[in-house]
């Protein structure tokens, strides 16, 4: 089974690009690009070195003692909310900022949900002084108030999106709308590995970054590059597909992938896409998504603001199908302990995402000799409003 | 023949309106529909609403949303138009989003709609490759024609391809915009409509997105077979009703 993307932009059945005519010349162009430009020595040793030196990669990968004691497994993690703005989401927004630059493109623009794929985004158009619009639910500008203001402290225009729902799948709306618009001299750079065809690979190879240094940093550690897990939350499923991506072909690594169940799968407020999702096409790829009988997109549910999402990257989609991924549900309250729980035993707040990620230990029990990789994919700053609301602190 | 084949036959230039089905009112479908052919309309699109309609601006986006609110539905839509060949004669194109088709079934969707006299389909998310591979022998054993959309930003090379998957007639995009962002034409838009003009399609070509008046539908008119208006009569319901048709039509073709 191949779990890479085809030739044709496909994962199994899942993908393409279903896009009006209006973006083909601007997803062609990528399309064909894509590849070309990320192989150059050029651009790769740019990229490395940004990583390195801008976002302070490789991120540690750390044996979690007491959350592993505790289990009674072996739990790495993987640190990517050490990253400068403080998650996996800058490691795609470097590499795409490139991309656009050999692109020739000068007007960059960006969905955000919760707010940080949008302070990642704005943060590479500083560094290189190219223009920044980021398109942003109207509710959600509201929610998150700090990283509306980090954005504009960036130089950034934040523009809210005031259609539908207002909220993140609204922004991708907008954001789209806005290329539509602006044809020739905007690269729209899409937070998640979701999008047409070649977006979802274009992601998951910026975000691969994650898995490789894995290899070596557990090798280095325990003297094996494959754990027994790979695990992940997933909203889209950018910092999953970079978590797994080096791995997607080992078959003695276990793949799990974990949602948001929001206040429970059977609710109606939920995130939950792989159980409550059926195929179908949203925002230029088929895949599992939130849906009415109708065909119509659902509004999800989560605590997470960067988990409730009604689709799911056309991959994830791919690895649910064919059951190579585990997928697990959280909801709300599971994820909010489990976040409070990393804090008092490892000294590490969690975001809210990660917090989905981290509550599977109570859900699923792990052998001792297990090596667990987690990816840490965000820090917990700015949500600490929820857990402050939320636990009355 | 199609109705939409025989209508391009004849010797006028061709006025065809979009309207989203359901808006204002969960009832306006059939009404609205008599009405524009009543007044003159050549040809009309039914839009079937969508949660997420990315290619339309905030004015068919919010008349969507408004008639999903509403309560319409592909199956509701489809009842209301189960006498409409009763009554109307002018061809009839369901516009509308892939992914509410593919939920009815792309096949039960082509024969509910051959069943209903519907002629045509458009649907702006379902690319031209994709409905070459896998959905153009379901299109044409249930006789429908899907109307393939270009922009100024389409090569030539790729609009003979279209041209050549096309058999009603090719969807002029006057420049690269959502619907309802654009007023008037400049040396760009006319640039674009002699260029296409000047290729010599096998389909005739109407234009849409940016008319909105009897101005720029002569212009747009002068390029090509006629001219779609969408954004601008669903405004006119909003502000007018359905009652003043007849206003809208009237000042459209004066």
């Amino acid at each position: 089974m191949n779990y890479n993307v085809n030739k044709k932009g496909y994962y199994g059945e899942f993908g393409g690009a279903f896009i009006p005519e209006m973006l083909y010349p601007n997803v062609e162009e990528l399309r064909q690009n894509y590849l070309k430009v990320m192989a150059e020595p050029e651009f790769k040793k740019e990229f490395d070195q940004l990583l390195k030196d801008y976002v302070g990669r490789p991120s540690p990968l750390y044996f979690a003692k007491r959350l592993s004691e505790k289990y009674n497994t072996k739990i790495y993690l993987k640190r990517e909310d050490l990253n400068h703005t403080g998650a996996h989401k800058i490691n795609n927004t470097i590499g795409q900022i490139l991309m656009a630059q050999r692109l020739g493109k000068t007007r960059i623009i960006a969905e955000t949900g919760a707010g940080q794929h949008g302070v990642a985004t704005a943060t590479v158009c500083a560094l290189m002084g190219l223009e920044c619009i980021v398109y942003m639910g109207e509710i959600d500008i509201a929610r998150q108030a700090p990283n509306v203001a980090r954005m504009k402290m960036l130089g950034a225009t934040v523009v809210p999106a005031l259609s539908g729902s207002r909220t993140l799948k609204d922004a991708t709306n907008e954001a789209i709308r806005d290329w539509i618009n602006n044809p020739v001299n905007t690269h729209y750079i899409i937070g998640s590995a979701i999008g047409p065809h070649p977006y979802p690979d274009m992601v998951t190879r910026f975000q691969s970054v994650i898995s490789e240094e894995i290899k070596w940093q557990l090798k280095e550690q325990t003297g094996k590059e494959n754990p027994d897990y790979v695990v992940a939350c997933i909203g889209g499923g950018s910092n999953a597909a970079g978590t797994y991506y080096h791995y997607l072909h080992e078959p003695d690594v276990g793949i799990i992938a974990v949602e948001a169940a929001g206040l429970g799968i059977d609710s109606g407020e939920s995130a939950a896409t792989s159980v409550l999702g059926k195929e179908g096409i949203i925002h230029g790829c088929k895949t599992l998504l939130m849906q009415t009988p109708d065909g119509q997109i659902t509004e999800p549910y989560s605590i997470s603001a960067g988990l409730d999402y009604p689709g799911v990257g056309p991959m994830h989609a791919h690895l649910a199908k064919t059951g190579r991924a585990e997928f697990i549900s959280i909801t709300d309250s599971d994820a909010m302990d489990a976040g409070l729980e990393l804090s008092k035993l490892e000294g590490i707040i969690p975001a809210i995402e990660t917090s989905h990620a981290l509550a599977i230990f109570k859900h699923k029990t792990f052998k001792p000799n297990d090596v667990v990789v987690m990816s840490l994919s965000g820090r917990g700053d700015k949500d600490l409003e929820n857990y402050i609301d939320y636990f009355k602190i | 023949m199609n109705r939409i084949n025989k209508k391009l036959q004849e010797n006028k230039k061709l006025l065809s309106i979009y309207f989203t089905a359901g808006y204002p009112d969960i009832n306006d479908t059939v009404s609205i529909i008599q009405d524009l052919e009543k007044n003159g309309v050549d040809m009309i699109e039914i839009g079937l609403p969508f949660s997420d309609p990315l290619a339309d601006g905030p004015t068919i986006q919010d008349s969507s949303t408004q008639a999903l609110k509403n309560g319409m539905t592909t199956e509701l839509l489809f009842n209301q138009l189960k006498d409409i060949r009763k009554s109307v004669s002018i061809p009839l194109i369901i516009m509308g989003y892939f992914n509410p088709m593919f939920q009815y079934g792309v096949e039960a969707f082509c024969k509910k709609c051959q069943e209903l006299g519907i002629d045509g389909l458009i649907i702006p998310d379902l690319p031209v490759d994709v409905y070459h591979n896998e959905y153009q022998a379901i299109f044409e054993k249930y006789g429908l024609i899907n109307v393939f959309l270009i922009t100024p930003q389409t090569s030539d090379e790729r609009i003979r391809y279209i041209d050549s998957i096309s058999n009603g007639f090719i969807y002029m995009v006057s420049s690269a915009s959502t619907t309802g962002a654009q007023s008037g034409f400049g040396e760009e838009q006319t640039a674009y409509f002699e260029r296409i003009a000047k290729m010599n399609l096998k389909n005739p070509q109407i234009i849409g997105f940016g008319i909105s008046n009897n101005e720029t539908f002569t212009q747009a008119t002068q390029y090509a077979k006629g001219a779609i208006i969408g954004s601008a009569f669903v405004k006119h319901v909003t502000n007018k009703g359905v009652k003043n048709i007849d206003d809208f039509v009237n000042n459209m073709l004066s």
